[in-house]
């Protein structure tokens, strides 16, 4: 869209912004409500987890706010329920709402960060082993072949556990949560690169490539601002779900015992803590830090569905 | 044809000794196996002869051919946990996670192909709208969550059905079954179903982008019009052509799904490889580790392997060179 407009003459603001409303993105967006609603879902979450120190009645971190005698206390709904604690408190009297903002923050942060990094390793290693090819190509690929042939949890639970097995204990839980974004990021880098390698090998042979080799632009150059822009649309969409397989792979890890450790607890942390009251009727310590991991995931899986319908061409 | 056999089986090979490679360095370098095998009183002596008779002196290169070759013939050496040999352990475990997979998998057929024929020709009903929106709540839901959520309601609150264990098991020589007993069964109910939620929805989903496409093409139309039943048009003409990728899927996902059996595991506290593997993370017994590692990625190459030689074998069109590059 961009290369239509003159590079002499800049379009004015007013202009910029109603072409803004005119986008094909904008359209489709409007007429989806799973995607409106998803996305003022994932909004508010997200707000309420970023300002959670301003919005959670309680700090769960801070041991010396907890009072025994505040613990186990129902939900605000029940009979017993006490104000503040709308969502009711665990056992040692940690109020629910407030484990789970924070623990959201987590949760989202990690997941964030995950896919940053794997995106920025995929790229760089797909484009080079598209625009390189030869050895280059072949060992980045080769790696590749290798991840995708162990399921995507072996390979983070074997990261996350070697990284724990050689760390000093001291230094094992402050690590906790860049052991987990590499964890995760490590066997989710391979779909990027493929796909990003796939449309490099293709422009690389073009003759706009070819020219600007030729006027001796530089490969990284070529690289970034000429082939990367075409491979943008497949690398949003998997981003997008990726961000999703991303949380839902930490709340695993972390449910399993090889995540983030229960003194600062993500979303997994807290259900697998709760999972320990199953059975003594306190179901809601588990119950809501699970509802807010599938809204949440719920919620990027729908955007991610609709961009990818809203982005394919042949659906247009 | 023998030679896209034998470039695929060649590509898993060096797929297979790379995963060893992966499993070797982790045996070897992250804490000491002699450290880890003797007890408290050992001399100093005793450590050097053990780290003699283990080859651990010897060059990286040596250790390593001796790794594979011991793994190749099932010997993954002694759990540092329980001082049991490993392929004995695993053994035992096996039988679980294997039937608890294939009950997911049944699962995952009966539930899924129904479910997306019916999104696929009834497009525009409500029944259609509510199955989809279910198929995206199944794919977003965690496994664990499922399995709580089973637990919190049939478990805890309605008693109906058990939450932990195998209940009574068979041996029917080395392999244990809990499918012959009614508690056995019974315990398999919940960590079948919450196992399978998520390829439910994927085999849905994949069967209703299937049957949008054949409902198009020009023999469904002139089956129509030849005045067969629309029904038997839908469910077997239509179907059938469907049911191709969706065993393409299945085989592939098996792998996947014992992986992941390793959740549902934890969570039904099932004793199968998964909470074998999973313990030994917890104690750091790197024995048990590497061998759930080679085995899982074993099963899961052989698998696709298996999937690109039939499908060379009934395409020929696929044995040329693009095939086993873009697998």
């Amino acid at each position: 869209m961009e290369n239509t407009v003159p590079i002499t003459a800049r379009p004015s603001l007013r202009a910029r912004i109603s072409a803004l409303y005119e986008n094909d993105l904008w359209h489709s967006f409007r007429s989806h409500p799973s995607a409106i609603f998803a996305t003022v879902l994932l909004a508010i979450v997200a707000f309420t987890a970023l300002f959670a120190p301003m919005i959670a009645p309680q700090n769960p971190y801070d041991l010396a706010a907890l009072e025994l005698w505040n613990s186990e206390i129902p939900p605000i709904w029940n009979e017993a329920g006490q104000w503040p604690y709308i969502l009711g408190t665990d056992t040692q009297g940690r109020d629910i709402l407030s484990a789970v903002l924070y623990g959201s923050r987590i949760s989202l942060i990690i997941g964030f960060a995950s896919v940053l990094l794997a995106l920025s390793v995929g790229l760089t290693l797909g484009l080079m082993a598209g625009y390189f090819g030869g050895w280059i190509d072949n060992v980045i690929m080769r790696m590749g072949d290798v991840l995708l042939s162990m399921p995507f949890i072996l390979i983070a639970i074997l990261i996350t556990a070697v990284a724990n097995a050689s760390l000093p204990p001291g230094l094992k839980d402050v690590l906790a949560a860049p052991i987990l974004v590499f964890a995760i990021a490590v066997p989710s880098w391979v779909q990027y690169a493929r796909t990003v390698r796939a449309s490099a090998m293709v422009e690389a042979k073009k003759e706009y490539v070819q020219a600007a080799k030729l006027i001796r632009v530089k490969s990284w150059r070529i690289m970034l601002q000429h082939i990367l822009p075409n491979c943008l649309t497949p690398i949003m969409v998997a981003a997008t779900l990726n961000f999703g397989v991303a949380i839902l792979s930490e709340a695993t890890l972390s449910f399993l015992g090889v995540g983030i450790p229960p003194d600062q607890p993500s979303l997994g942390t807290l259900i697998r803590i709760g999972n320990q009251y199953l059975f003594s009727g306190l179901w809601w310590i588990v119950v809501f830090p699970s509802i807010q991991l599938c809204l949440i995931v719920l919620s990027v899986n729908m955007i991610g569905d609709w961009l990818r319908d809203a982005l394919n061409p042949k659906l247009r | 044809m023998i030679a896209f056999l034998l470039k695929r089986t060649a590509n898993a090979a060096f797929v297979m000794l790379a995963v060893a490679l992966l499993a070797f360095v982790i045996f070897r370098f992250f804490g000491d196996p002699v450290e880890m095998m003797v007890n408290e009183q050992a001399t100093q002596a005793d450590r050097i002869e053990l780290r003699e008779r283990l080859g651990l002196n010897d060059g990286f290169v040596t250790q390593y051919t001796r790794f594979v070759t011991n793994a190749v013939q099932g010997d993954f050496g002694i759990s540092y946990r329980n001082q049991q040999d490993v392929m004995v352990l695993i053994k035992d475990r096996f039988p679980a996670t294997f039937e608890l997979v294939l009950v997911a998998t049944v699962i995952s057929l009966v539930v899924g192909i129904p479910a997306g024929v019916i999104t696929a020709v009834y497009r525009d009903s409500r029944l259609a709208d509510m199955l989809q929106l279910s198929s995206i709540v199944g794919v977003s839901l965690p496994s664990f969550v499922v399995g709580i959520l089973l637990i919190l309601v049939f478990s805890v609150s309605l008693g109906w059905l058990p939450a932990f264990g195998r209940g009574e098991t068979v041996d029917i020589g080395w392999w244990s079954t809990g499918l012959l007993t009614p508690s056995g069964r019974a315990a398999l109910i919940l960590p079948a179903v919450s196992l399978s939620t998520f390829q439910v929805t994927l085999v849905m989903r994949l069967v209703r982008a299937e049957m949008l496409e054949t409902l198009r093409a020009d023999y469904i139309k002139f089956a129509r019009a030849r005045g067969v039943p629309t029904a038997r048009v839908q469910w077997r003409h239509a179907l059938r052509n469907c049911l191709m990728p969706v065993i393409t899927l299945t085989g592939m996902q098996i792998g996947n799904l014992i992986a992941f059996a390793l959740v549902t595991e934890t969570v039904f506290q099932w004793p199968g490889m998964g909470m074998l593997f999973i313990q030994a993370v917890t104690f750091v017994d790197i024995p048990v580790m590497a061998a759930y590692l080679m085995i899982v990625s074993l099963i899961f190459v052989v698998l696709n392997t298996l999937v690109d030689v039939t499908y060379a074998w009934i395409d020929p069109r696929l044995r040329d060179d693009t095939a086993g590059t873009n697998g």
